[in-house]
């Protein structure tokens, strides 16, 4: 800024607050400027996380707001960590969670690996490769509905065209054994072109010098490979791996979209039997004990990995 | 493994924290396990434990 232009905003300021300002330390005015901040993260995130664990050990009800609240201990966390149906659910959600992440990264990977060479056409495969994270979940969970229909769905076709398999046969969404894999198959078709992103931003960070002392060094490429891209792109990965898992592990939108949770309860994840507990039978106390054991699991797991990232990066 | 012990009764960061993160791990592990309900139902004080732990160690000494 310029002096004049300084000293015109100096002296447009009444010199009663000027005076007050002044008689501030820097240390009250970076306080003032960071309590709303502070305020806001204390209203929308700390106080309904409080209240939510106060909720937990009643056997409060939504729908019945005038009764009577009880306060009921660690009953409702007993009765969640006893149920098979609970247990089920977070089985499937690791079947989910294992999957997509497995998948997404080996994909992920190989596709930056390659859009990273330089070739004719490379901004227009990368626009095309990103496209599906673009959209919304609801939108792909209802085209690949269509996608997946035994009669007119294009997938079971494409099966058929490599497998043999009749179209007619099977159906992806609708039975037991494949819904699980339906999902998993969603989630990294749409989900990948972020782990390739990151991907690649962690390739292109590898200044071309390295590669040029191992060229020096006769070193093959394949030993670039294990000794140069994959530790030097370990930290990224690992960034991906830790977005993708906390976001898979409250995967909501697009499963209901596909499945709905069925068939019977195969594809039903926690988040999905949260919201049924909350919103269906409008248990809330044993709803936000539920809510509590997945806060605490994924803040826990989320721990571990910032502490392995920074690890990582130090070496 | 001395050294380890020798830490842990001298609340240093590091060993602390690798008990922590094993604690989290082996209740993660124990929730979506498909083997045993007796696992299950203990996993959630292992996780609790371990994430406290975790977040109390964090500020020991290194």
């Amino acid at each position: 800024m310029s002096e004049p232009m300084a000293r015109r905003i100096a002296s447009a300021t009444p010199s009663g607050l000027a005076h007050r300002i002044r008689g501030l330390s820097d240390r009250t005015i970076a306080w003032l400027f960071v309590a709303p901040t502070i305020f806001l993260l204390l209203a929308v995130n700390i106080f309904p996380l409080i209240w939510t664990i106060r909720l937990s050990l009643t056997d409060f009800r939504t729908n019945r707001p005038n009764n009577p609240v009880k306060f009921v201990g660690i009953e409702n966390y007993k009765k969640i960590l006893t149920d098979v149906d609970t247990w089920t659910s977070l089985q499937s959600t690791a079947h989910f969670l294992i999957w997509t992440i497995v998948l997404q990264v080996l994909i992920g990977f190989t596709l930056a690996y390659l859009i990273n060479k330089k070739f004719r056409g490379n901004d227009l495969w990368t626009t095309l490769i990103v496209l599906p994270m673009m959209l919304s979940p609801a939108v792909v969970g209802n085209f690949w509905t269509f996608l997946y229909q035994p009669q007119i769905g294009l997938f079971n076709y494409f099966i058929e065209f490599f497998s043999g398999t009749d179209p007619a046969s099977f159906s992806m969404i609708g039975e037991v054994n494949l819904a699980p894999w339906a999902i998993v198959i969603v989630d990294t078709w749409m989900w990948t072109p972020f782990v390739m992103l990151i991907c690649l931003a962690g390739l292109r960070s590898i200044p071309s010098s390295i590669y040029e002392a191992a060229e020096c060094d006769r070193a093959s490429k394949w030993r670039q490979f294990w000794t140069i891209t994959i530790p030097m792109v370990l930290p990224f990965l690992m960034l991906a791996v830790l977005f993708r898992g906390i976001e898979n592990f409250k995967m909501f939108d697009l499963v209901v979209q596909l499945t709905g949770g069925g068939p019977g309860s195969t594809t039903q994840l926690v988040s999905i039997d949260l919201k049924r507990e909350a919103f269906e039978k409008w248990r809330t106390g044993y709803a936000s004990a539920y809510a509590v054991i997945l806060f605490v699991t994924v803040f826990g797991l989320a721990s571990i990995y910032v502490k392995a990232l920074n690890k990582v990066k130090d070496r | 493994m001395n050294a380890f012990f020798s830490g842990l009764l001298r609340l240093r960061r590091t060993p602390w924290e690798n008990l922590a993160t094993v604690l989290i791990a082996l209740g993660v592990v124990m929730l979506m396990q498909p083997f045993a309900l007796i696992l299950f139902t203990w996993s959630f004080p292992v996780t609790l434990v371990g994430t406290v732990m975790f977040i109390i160690t964090s500020h020991f000494p290194e």
